[in-house]
């Protein structure tokens, strides 16, 4: 489970937030809300370890993460505004490298069916830079199908998807909840999962 | 599915960017074009001299091929940093600086390799022996994978800087004079009669330097560029 204590983050001079304090438990999903420049998005990100807390730590299983470093990495999948995919790479190609990176080998048939599940049926193997934005936004969240990363930390998973695709995406965070994982996340579209509590945790 | 191990991952980060490199072919061709031009031009400029061309022929070569690696260092880690890729390599279950030496290796191939292998043609514009040019060869092939990997320590530092190109070069370069000398220095010594071996073992020497510590300052420079 993943447990914040204290954490303070501030981007130049301006403190974000500070004094948060917060346990994530297994089966749990938390939304992080507040307004544009709250510091959502460098809340997430800290969680990755991409930027240092001011102040306060995030344990994981009651380990600090910056001690267990790759161990930590090895259970956390991130999507964040950026894509991550390659112009000039196929879907398919993107899927097997991303799913790569994170420690995953794919092969072909795997790679296949989660970009069909994603609705990429016909375009697998298309460069990237011909697909519209949100089908380039299916490609990256065809990760959420191969991962099997314990914490998903999701930045606005939602955008530029149309109605199916945020459909999907529900079904596979209750999927996800349900095996125990564990969901962060933050949107401005609502994102309904059944069955589960949503927890929420404000900006100001 | 299966897990990927820690070669298995370096396998496909450098596999990943050779087929970027070849969908951009236009890169890498500049890399090299450039790194023709600029030596072709010197037998030009200088005039056919033979005593002349000889002497400075090593150094024209060396120099171009350190200049012509600047050109291609920006691109080692941007397109990376500002498709969201490099994030993901951070999140990698294994170790950073691996993947970051997959990177230099890719980058090495792409824009080292065809140098080594073209500057024996163009050593002959400056009438260099074979014994010289088998010389250079071996020089620029221990020299310019070091070129990379100090260069990506700089890449890595000036990443999403404005004017960072620039920048990266007057970091970089300095860094590089050591790799100049020893390389220029060995083919000096064979033809004036010398052995080329201290000079050639102290280049090797600055590559097992350069293997062992710039993926890790390299890895490091990234974390701190990410922030």
């Amino acid at each position: 489970m993943l447990e914040i204590s204290n954490l303070a983050c501030s981007r130049g001079d301006h403190r974000l937030f500070s004094g948060l304090s917060f346990a994530l438990h297994p089966g749990q999903i938390m939304q992080v809300q507040g307004a544009n420049g709250s510091g959502k998005t460098s809340l997430l990100r800290t969680l990755c370890g991409f930027l240092m807390p001011d102040e306060g730590t995030i344990s994981w299983c009651g380990r600090d993460t910056r001690d267990l470093d790759e161990d930590y990495y090895a259970e956390v999948l991130y999507l964040g505004h950026l894509n991550a995919i390659k112009d000039e790479l196929s879907a398919l190609e993107n899927l097997r490298i991303s799913a790569g990176l994170a420690g995953i080998e794919l092969d072909e048939k795997e790679a296949l069916a989660a970009l069909r599940r994603m609705g990429l049926r016909g375009r697998e193997k298309l460069p990237t830079k011909v697909l519209s934005q949100g089908q380039r936004r299916r490609v990256a969240l065809a990760r959420l199908l191969v991962s099997d990363a314990r914490l998903w930390i999701l930045d606005e998973p939602l955008t530029a998807l149309d109605v199916g695709a945020v459909a999907l995406i529900q079904e596979l965070v209750a999927g996800h909840l349900a095996r125990q994982g564990m969901v962060i996340f933050t949107t401005h579209q609502p994102l309904q999962v059944a069955e589960v509590e949503m927890r929420s945790l404000s900006l100001s | 599915m299966k897990k990927s191990t820690l070669l298995g991952l370096l396998a496909l980060v450098i596999r990943r960017d050779l087929v970027l490199a070849m969908r951009r072919r236009a890169d890498v061709l500049t890399t090299l074009i450039f790194f023709v031009m600029v030596v072709s031009l010197f037998p030009l400029g200088v005039g056919p001299e033979m005593d002349m061309l000889r002497k400075m022929a090593a150094g024209v070569l060396w120099v171009a091929a350190l200049l012509s690696s600047m050109l291609s260092l920006g691109r080692l880690f941007s397109a990376d940093y500002l498709d969201g890729t490099l994030e993901q390599m951070m999140l990698a279950p294994q170790s950073l600086s691996m993947l970051v030496f997959g990177k230099m290796a890719a980058h090495w191939m792409v824009s080292g390799l065809p140098l080594v292998l073209m500057a024996p043609v163009l050593g002959l514009q400056f009438d260099m022996s074979a014994q010289a040019l088998g010389v250079l060869v071996i020089g620029l092939l221990l020299g310019t994978p070091v070129l990379s990997m100090i260069g990506a320590i700089g890449a890595a530092l000036t990443l999403g800087l404005r004017g960072g190109g620039v920048l990266l070069s007057l970091l970089v370069l300095p860094l590089c004079i050591p790799v100049l000398i020893f390389g220029t220095g060995a083919v000096e010594a064979v033809s004036t009669g010398l052995s080329a071996v201290s000079h050639l073992s102290l280049l090797g020497a600055l590559l097992v330097l350069s293997l062992v510590s710039t993926p890790w300052v390299t890895a490091q420079a990234l974390r701190i560029s990410m922030e």
